[in-house]
């Protein structure tokens, strides 16, 4: 079986899994909503200031959100024991890692796809024009997504197999994705700006970022799921 | 069998000798610098000690992919002894820049794009330690760490580059700028052989310290087995299951 099916087959898995019960979705979309109150209760910010902190503190809300969202990822495998059921499916190690990548990819971009126009509303933002403001922040937001997931669901792998995981992942997480972290916030505010700009270099960062740990994932993931 | 941890007088009293030379050059033969004055000469242990800290990680890089590729325990001991001294480095590193900054920027500590991104690399192979006291089985410990290590090698160059970007938009305080007066070329050199040189042996000590480590559990793990096969346990009933590190050292 090539990788390509082999992935999209965990990946419909994975989908199916989340989507009879729907909680993942449902617990990051309230745990980013406590983050942003929580936020406007340490800080008091003023309309500018909102304006001002919004896209920081969404990129942070989403990558706390993003560091406990993944989580799952393989504990909830080991719960059932499934994943040596996985293992021992006839497809490449590879594949899994890439199907629960994408899987991830999809839960966490969703949940901020529902929580984009939460936002717009609390700290009083235009996506508009389409074209300038709206598409360019979907690119951003996929890509930032992307990064996230790819390094979260391999450190999710790393974390599973030790002490205190839960606690685990977000301390290996969050430092790694200083680049995601900065290079989204700053593609955001300048998007979010009045006029809006993009900013090419950041959006190069963020596509590097992306690159390289495709590839680390592709040469060095599947160790991380041999017994 | 390893030999134990023996001292090696030798390299020992070559590294001595050379931070001792180092130390002199930089506090009593390197000119005084104009505006800083004496504060300055702790740029003479600040910046080798990022070097040597670099070198540290770079080893700890190569180790992890060689373990991964190899699968000898040798090199899981590396990398995280490297690892170790490359933290160590770095607390060198993060520790002495406050106390040079406060008395020439007035601060102790500031956002600035090589503070903040040094910062963080520390962080990242602090956790890289923290994981590895989190798992139990050692050679899952040794591939899941090796994986985090190639990640966080990889990181390093995209957080430099990102943090770079960030704080060059912002006003800066200037570090260094300008050229060193040809003087204080000598002592910097001799600074940077001497802390390499204690990376070096240190980073020597630590492997062999994690190959008795080793070792000792290999022994606990004969005798548990021993015992519960009925047979004779050098582990007395109710004693430590760790043998003593003498015998293990033979």
């Amino acid at each position: 079986m090539n990788l390509a099916r082999a992935a999209t087959i965990i990946l419909a898995k994975e989908l199916r899994t989340e989507f009879r019960t729907r909680e993942l979705l449902t617990t990051t979309v309230v745990f980013v909503l406590v983050v942003v109150v929580l936020f406007s209760f340490a800080f008091d910010p003023t309309a500018a200031e909102s304006r001002r902190f919004g896209p920081g503190l969404l990129w942070i809300a989403f990558l706390f959100a993003g560091s406990l969202m993944l989580h799952p990822s393989f504990t909830r495998e080991q719960a059932n024991e499934t994943l040596a059921a996985l293992r021992l499916a006839p497809i490449e190690p590879l594949a899994i890692l890439l199907g629960k990548i994408l899987a991830n990819f999809v839960f966490l971009l969703l949940s901020e796809l529902l929580l984009l126009p939460v936002f717009v509303v609390l700290y009083d933002l235009s996506l508009t024009p389409f074209f300038v403001r709206l598409l360019p922040l979907l690119l951003v937001l996929a890509l930032g997504t992307l990064g996230l997931t790819t390094v979260g669901t391999v450190f999710s792998a790393v974390a599973s197999q030790a002490r205190l995981r839960e606690l685990l992942l977000p301390l290996l997480l969050l430092p790694a994705l200083a680049p995601v972290l900065i290079a989204s916030t700053e593609v955001t505010v300048g998007l979010l700006a009045d006029p809006p700009q993009l900013q090419r270099n950041w959006l190069q960062i963020l596509l590097a970022f992306d690159l390289v740990f495709l590839t680390a994932t592709w040469l060095f993931g599947e160790y991380l799921l041999e017994e | 069998m390893a030999r134990g941890v023996k001292t090696p007088w030798l390299s020992t009293l070559l590294v001595a000798a050379l931070i001792g030379g180092a130390g002199y050059a930089a506090l009593f033969l390197a000119p005084a610098e104009r505006t800083m004055g004496l504060i300055q000469r702790i740029f003479y242990f600040h910046v080798p000690s990022a070097w040597a800290g670099f070198v540290a990680f770079g080893i700890t890089f190569v180790a992890c992919i060689a373990y991964l590729v190899k699968r000898a325990p040798k090199w899981d001991w590396l990398a995280v002894s490297a690892a170790e001294m490359g933290v160590v480095f770095f607390t060198v590193v993060l520790v002495t820049g406050p106390i040079w900054a406060k008395p020439v920027w007035g601060i102790w500590w500031t956002w600035d794009a090589r503070l903040t991104s040094t910062f963080v690399l520390w962080v990242l192979y602090l956790s890289y330690l923290v994981l590895r006291t989190l798992v139990g089985d050692a050679e899952r410990r040794a591939v899941v760490s090796a994986v985090f290590g190639v990640f966080a090698f990889l990181d390093v160059p995209l957080v430099y580059l990102s943090i770079w970007f960030w704080r060059t938009q912002h006003p800066q305080p200037v570090i260094g700028g300008g050229g060193m007066d040809r003087h204080m070329w000598p002592p910097f050199l001799l600074c940077w052989a001497a802390l390499l040189g204690v990376m070096v042996l240190l980073l020597r000590q630590r492997y062999r310290l994690e190959a008795l480590r080793h070792e000792v559990q290999e022994i606990s793990l004969t005798a548990d087995f021993a015992a519960s096969q009925g047979g004779f346990s050098p582990v007395p009933r109710g004693g430590s299951r760790v043998p003593s590190l003498k015998g293990a050292a033979r």
